[in-house]
């Protein structure tokens, strides 16, 4: 087992945890409810679009792809700031 | 092997650069043979024939005889190129061919695949990638098995990839087939042992290995195949060469169209595999039904997306955690560059069928003159497309012109007069699309066939070499059989790439997700998870779609895995709960999942 004393360990998962739910309110925001109301969004105009029809063709993808970005880089801070990411040799070592 | 070692992973950028300009140059090649006279039925045979040729020697050259290789690509993929590959193997020929069909007829509530189709990647990134690659399995249900121990759970994880994997890939050799007779002008059932062989040239020597390096190929050929077309002819319509960001406009004026052509009145008659447009562009469903047909299926195909092991198989193949997190998401931006044209390529076909003030209009005209039209004449010749003066007025109204959907991707250049070279592109992009996910799938099968029930449940002292013998033999069986089922022709394409979905996400979404978040998951849960999910999905499936049985709740045969995936969640929990909590070994198990930090909890070769 790695050697990781378990308070670490703890409060790594629960900022862990934190990250994931704060990720998938926004995914829940822009995948559901966003589109739940497109008929009434439909009526505002967005760079020329109606944008209801906007958000399901690119506004919501468009917050998809930032939001994994974003979730990977505060996960390796939170990895980071409680040591346990990966060695950095570990990352640039290969076997074939 | 000689060729493929350490350093190639250090070219890759310039390997692959100098492939981009090498199809570069192949397409410009055609385009100046087409001016000088080639025939358009060589052409398109030259584009398929040569990019999958160009597959095939890359499956060669990456020939292995190592199980981690053959396995998991040897976990050396850099998290970008590992995002191209799963971007191909992701994207199949239903992405390719019928997606912006599919807008094209179903406006707004079609979308739902788009919205369903990329936003599964944020649950993959934040509840699976990461935590599995940590636990360095070679297949799904390697981490089943290992995590909640048992052979039980490990055949039922295996049963599942199968029957998902398998609904999937029937329609992959299906496409392939369906786009090697059209451009190499042979019979439907061979062209697809044609695509079977292609697809097996590319897999079988090397594994992992060999399809990843086929799939960063394969989606730089179908990216370049489906951007340049719709970049083109937005250009000749003045829309820029950016059309996805100013097609704001084409929609609008869609709007005022539908009005003006009466879109809505059904046709009064019917053509089998055709259809008429009937449903708004834009406008989206103001009913409780048509707003929660769109949710629930945007979280069937998420919940899939996030299930499907060809997918999360991927991710094993990178060189640590941090770079499966970030490969996710590299994935998700080159599933992107797609998914967002999509809808712009279905509006701008649409604007040129449907606007009388574009030369390309044809609603509204005189019957006579549209059927002059050579892409008419030529579509309707294979079935694809059908006119009818149902009113006898002489005029083509909207409700009297019939198609198909994939023809939006596929005649679209010639509706808007784009050389033939362009269309020949279309087909070695839709060939790509298919076999790239094909491939993938049939490894996911193999390889738990191989892996998972043959080593690890029948003769776990199986040597490598019989191991990987098993495990191609295996390949060539389910790929037959595969194709064997395709040329029987018994679902639409579409249809059976939902199904897929809904089929993992009802057997393998929850055993998966809580096996990390939730420590007290224990065997007896994930099995009954597993089994009555899949049960009552499947149950559910039967009943709606032969059984006669009215949909609960508007959740019909597409979105069955809604029923599948609760059913699993209520068995899972409480008959965890009902029994003892794992063991303390299996608590540090997950424990250790769940820090980047230290050796993965399997060793790297097993």
């Amino acid at each position: 087992m790695t050697d990781v004393d378990q308070s670490t360990r703890e409060a790594h998962w629960a900022k862990t945890k934190g990250l994931m739910i704060t990720t998938l309110i926004i995914w829940f925001i822009f995948s559901y409810l966003v589109h739940w109301f497109a008929d009434s969004l439909n009526n505002a105009s967005f760079l020329g679009f109606p944008l209801g029809f906007y958000m399901a063709a690119q506004g919501s993808l468009i917050i998809f792809v930032v939001l994994i970005f974003w979730f990977a880089r505060r996960q390796h801070a939170i990895d980071v700031e409680h040591g346990v990411a990966e060695d950095e040799d570990k990352l640039s070592a290969r076997s074939n | 092997m000689a060729i493929i070692k350490g350093d190639f992973i250090d070219n890759l950028p310039k390997v692959y650069g100098l492939y981009t300009g090498g199809f570069v140059v192949f397409i410009l090649l055609m385009a100046i043979l087409e001016q000088a006279g080639l025939g358009a039925d060589t052409i398109g045979i030259l584009f398929v024939a040569f990019t999958v040729v160009i597959y095939a020697t890359i499956g060669w050259l990456s020939r292995t005889m190592q199980v981690d290789a053959y396995y998991v690509a040897g976990r050396q993929v850099p998290a970008v190129f590992n995002g191209m590959a799963t971007a191909a193997d992701w994207m199949s020929g239903a992405s390719f061919v019928a997606m912006a069909g599919g807008i094209y007829f179903g406006g707004h509530g079609y979308i739902a695949f788009v919205v369903g189709w990329t936003g599964g990647y944020v649950l993959v990134a934040s509840l699976m990638a990461p935590y599995l690659r940590k636990f360095g399995c070679y297949t799904v249900p390697d981490f089943i098995g290992t995590r909640y121990g048992g052979n039980l759970a490990r055949f039922l994880a295996v049963c599942v990839l199968t029957l998902a994997s398998f609904t999937y890939v029937t329609a992959q050799i299906n496409a392939t087939g369906t786009i090697a007779s059209r451009a190499l002008q042979i019979p439907f059932e061979v062209g697809v042992w044609f695509g079977l062989l292609g697809i097996l040239l590319c897999s079988m020597l090397g594994g992992m290995r060999a399809v990843t390096w086929t799939q960063v190929a394969q989606y730089i050929v179908l990216i370049i195949a489906y951007v340049v077309p719709v970049i083109w002819m937005s250009n000749k319509q003045g829309f820029g060469i950016i059309p996805q960001l100013v097609y704001g406009e084409a929609v609008m004026r869609l709007g005022e169209l539908e009005t003006l052509h009466g879109v809505g009145i059904k046709p009064t008659e019917a053509f089998a595999g055709l259809k008429a447009l009937t449903v708004p562009h834009y406008e989206a469903g103001t009913s409780f039904a048509a707003k929660w047909k769109f949710v629930t299926l945007v979280f069937c195909m998420m919940a899939g997306t996030a299930s499907l092991p060809h997918i999360l198989m991927r991710y094993f193949t990178t060189p640590s955690v941090k770079a499966a997190r970030q490969s996710v998401a590299w994935s998700l931006l080159f599933i992107f560059l797609l998914y967002f044209t999509a809808p712009a390529l279905a509006t701008f076909t649409k604007l040129q069928v449907l606007d009388p003030n574009l030369a390309t209009g044809i609603i509204g005209k005189a019957i006579a003159e549209v059927n002059a039209l050579e892409w008419i004449q030529k579509w309707s010749n294979v079935g694809f497309v059908a006119i009818s003066d149902s009113n006898g007025d002489g005029l083509l109204q909207i409700n009297e012109f019939f198609m198909r959907g994939d023809i939006v991707v596929l005649a679209t250049p010639e509706i808007a007069g784009l050389p033939y070279v362009i269309s020949g592109l279309v087909a070695a992009g839709g060939m790509a699309a298919a076999m790239s996910t094909a491939d993938g799938l049939l490894l996911a099968i193999a390889n738990a066939l191989s892996h998972d029930l043959y080593y690890k449940i029948i003769d776990p002292k199986a040597d490598t070499k019989h191991r990987l013998i098993v495990a191609r033999v295996l390949l060539i069986v389910i790929g037959a059989a595969a194709a064997f089922v395709a040329s029987m022709k018994l679902t639409t394409i579409l249809g059976a790439v939902a199904w897929a979905f809904d089929f993992a996400m009802s057997g393998l979404f929850f055993p998966l997700v809580l096996g990390v978040w939730w420590k007290r998951a224990n065997r007896q849960g994930a099995i009954a998870g597993m089994f009555f999910g899949l049960l009552a999905g499947t149950w559910y499936l039967y009943m709606v779609k032969w059984g006669g049985m009215e949909p609960w709740l508007y959740i019909d045969h597409l979105r069955f895995g809604v029923i599948g995936c609760v059913v699993s969640l209520v068995a899972m929990v409480g008959v965890s709960l009902a029994t003892a909590e794992p063991d303390e070994e299996t608590q540090k198990m997950v424990d250790e999942v769940r820090i980047p930090k230290g050796k993965s909890v399997l060793a790297s070769t097993h």
